[in-house]
């Protein structure tokens, strides 16, 4: 693994006679500024989403745009803020939840659950409580698998990659398997509730995973300083005093919450969070999580709405945004993994 | 153990003759004589899906298992190596580009988009400087992400998506006298594998003892990569993908008789036409009387498999 050498965090004494342009270096090296210009540029593309191109009212579509915008938001927070922490607890850059099978083991739980209660039972009991149940079993059965995998011995790397990906195979396989044998109407109720798409997600399910996303976050920030001595490596980290296995185990309980939050709102995207995660550390310039966590959100909301609106205004087709996605994702993940495999 | 696995195709072989939606029991055969329905559901249907079920499990074996010789990696298969997918391309290109081809055209068009994949993974696994085990079939899976992404894309801006997600499926549910025959092209190929196994092992043990043996490496690398394109993309055309099954079977073969390939040859063979005709069974039976794909079915079994290979105690992978 590799772990940054501490980069100038506090800005260096100031050359008493400082020329503009080393005053812009020194402001750059800066991590709030660096956070600044990234708000602002979210704060423009998001106006330029919302406020150009309008058709027709512009009331209506602001309603409609805001929703996909607030959307966005929530799934870049849970899929930068998730894969930075699974990072840091796995202690590497290129295994992220998506990767080794989370979001796949959550659409098996949604179907699971419809499998053995039917679709009855799952319209008539109440939408939120159901949803909580649903992301309740999916942690703890995350938390579980994942201790297991990653607790206990050192693997190698390379080889829970692979693990992962065929781990992502198997809970898709489990999971078509069950849809063939649910009722076509317990299917049509599965499909409905459990997944929308990003450019018209359902009012309900984008408040429950935006407040779930506010909550994880929430309890994510006492926990950012020792998330710092976490990329120490454990055995500095349970010299430091940090309780290893049940920090480990409240940030994998975490992770899985975010993910289920993202996934039910998009369907599993493979790469995004890997792609954000990296150029979240070196846009950061550090490892200090009270910078790199937002950063991952913001940059995460830039490739979603940047995208999008590339897509949407300039090449004219809005729904294939995940596959350009996964596309640069992919080519982005080889050059990475051959990289780390020059060293 | 040969003999067992060979009493069990015997078995399993009669049995799936005779499962199914209509009536054919040897009872209703000897009512009927050779002009009843129940004879001409089985020469029509019954006995091509047994066969073809026994050739797509028999050469995607062989075609793992030639590939593994070829990178020397235990874990390479053509689904984990892009050349599956580089072959559902030449597919997808076949359909938007000649529509009215025969399935023999679109299946020489699969072949050579598979033999380039098999070509660019070879390279890139080359650019790899440690040859690590398991970053080999890493690269492949992503090679084979990117191109799939390629090929969703242009089947979605061209609405082939639903389609081609119905072709690519593993299943046998289609199978019928006069549509399958193209599979007997990999029994070829799996004889030609027979005949070249001394080559193969001798391959598999790098490139200067191969040549040191006095052998023409270049040569026969040549004809693994076409043996291996060639049983891709027949059974992409016949059955779809099926996941795993090329990794699953020459490992658990190796396991038992070690690594010489011309021993392993006929097991390979036996063992992968065996599981594909158990979970062919399996996908007909579960929900009858609808069928379910076979591909979930193996995609099931052979992850299950695939993740105890890899993480079980003594694992080269380690």
């Amino acid at each position: 693994m590799r772990t940054d050498t501490v980069a100038p965090t506090a800005s260096a004494p100031e050359p008493a006679v400082a020329s503009p342009r080393s005053r812009l270096a020194s402001a750059w090296a800066r991590p709030g500024v660096r956070l600044g210009l990234l708000v602002t540029l979210v704060l423009a593309l998001a106006a330029v989403y919302l406020f150009t191109a309008v058709p027709g009212s512009l009331e209506y579509a602001l309603k409609i745009r805001s929703t996909t915008v607030v959307a966005m938001v929530v799934v870049a927070i849970a899929v930068g803020v998730s894969t930075v922490v699974f990072h840091t607890i796995t202690q590497n850059r290129i295994l992220t939840p998506s990767i080794m099978g989370f979001d796949a083991f959550y659409m098996l739980v949604s179907t699971v659950i419809v499998f053995f209660l039917g679709a009855t039972t799952f319209l008539r009991a109440d939408p939120v409580t159901l949803w909580l149940v649903q992301v309740a079993i999916m942690v703890a059965f995350s938390v579980f698998l994942f201790t297991w995998l990653f607790g206990g011995k050192r693997r190698s790397i390379h080889l829970m990659l692979l693990v992962g990906i065929v781990l992502g195979t198997f809970f898709r396989s489990l999971t078509e398997w069950m849809q063939r044998m649910l009722d076509p109407l317990d299917f049509q109720v599965l499909t409905d509730t459990g997944f929308a798409s990003l450019t018209r997600p359902d009012e309900t399910l984008l408040l429950l995973t935006g407040v779930l996303v506010v909550l994880g976050c929430i309890a994510v920030l006492p926990l950012l300083r020792t998330l710092d001595v976490l990329t120490l490596g454990e055995p500095v980290a349970v010299g430091l005093g940090v309780n290893h296995r049940r920090v480990i185990m409240a940030l994998f309980a975490i992770v899985s919450v975010m993910v289920a939050a993202s996934t039910a709102l998009v369907g599993p995207i493979l790469f995004f969070g890997l792609i954000v995660a990296n150029l979240a550390y070196s846009y950061a310039g550090t490892f200090r999580h009270r910078w790199t966590l937002p950063t991952a959100a913001l940059l995460g909301v830039v490739f979603l709405l940047g995208g999008q609106l590339l897509l949407e205004r300039l090449f004219g087709f809005g729904g294939s945004l995940s596959m350009v996605i996964e596309f640069a994702g992919g080519l982005f993940f080889l050059y990475l993994v051959l990289r780390k495999g020059a060293r | 153990m040969g003999v067992l696995i060979g009493v069990c195709l015997v078995l399993l072989g009669i049995a799936s003759l005779f499962i199914g939606v209509s009536d054919v029991s040897p009872a209703a055969l000897l009512e009927g004589g050779t002009d009843g329905t129940a004879a001409f559901l089985l020469a029509a249907s019954r006995v091509p899906r047994t066969v073809a079920v026994l050739l797509v499990g028999a050469s995607l074996g062989i075609a793992g298992l030639i590939l593994q010789m070829l990178v020397r990696n235990k874990f390479v298969e053509p689904g984990t190596t892009g050349v599956t997918e580089f072959a559902t391309l030449g597919m997808l290109v076949t359909i938007v580009l000649w529509p009215g081809m025969a399935v023999m055209g679109k299946m020489g068009v699969a072949a050579a988009f598979g033999l380039v994949g098999t070509w660019v993974f070879l390279r890139v696994v080359r650019a790899v400087p440690v040859r690590q085990l398991v970053l080999v079939p890493l690269v492949g899976i992503m090679l084979g992400g990117i191109v799939g992404a390629v090929t969703a894309f242009f089947a979605y801006r061209l609405d082939l998506l639903q389609s081609l997600g119905q072709w690519s499926q593993g299943s046998f549910a289609t199978i019928m006298a006069g549509r399958y025959e193209y599979v007997w092209i990999a029994g070829v190929m799996v004889i030609v594998a027979w005949i070249a196994a001394d080559r193969f092992s001798v391959i598999g043990l790098g490139e200067e003892f191969a040549t040191n043996l006095g052998l023409d490496y270049r040569r026969v690398v040549a004809i693994g990569m076409v043996v291996v394109a060639v049983i891709t993309a027949a059974v992409l055309v016949t059955a779809g993908m099926i996941p795993f099954l090329g990794l699953v079977v020459p490992n658990i073969v190796s396991l038992i008789i070690g690594d010489n390939v011309r021993r392993s040859i006929p097991w390979v063979a036996g063992l992968g036409a065996l599981f594909v005709l158990a979970c062919d069974i399996v996908a007909r039976t579960v929900r009858f009387p609808y069928e379910i794909p076979l591909s979930v079915i193996v995609g099931i079994v052979g992850a299950g498999l695939f993740l105890w290979l890899l993480l079980r105690k003594g694992s080269r992978a380690h």
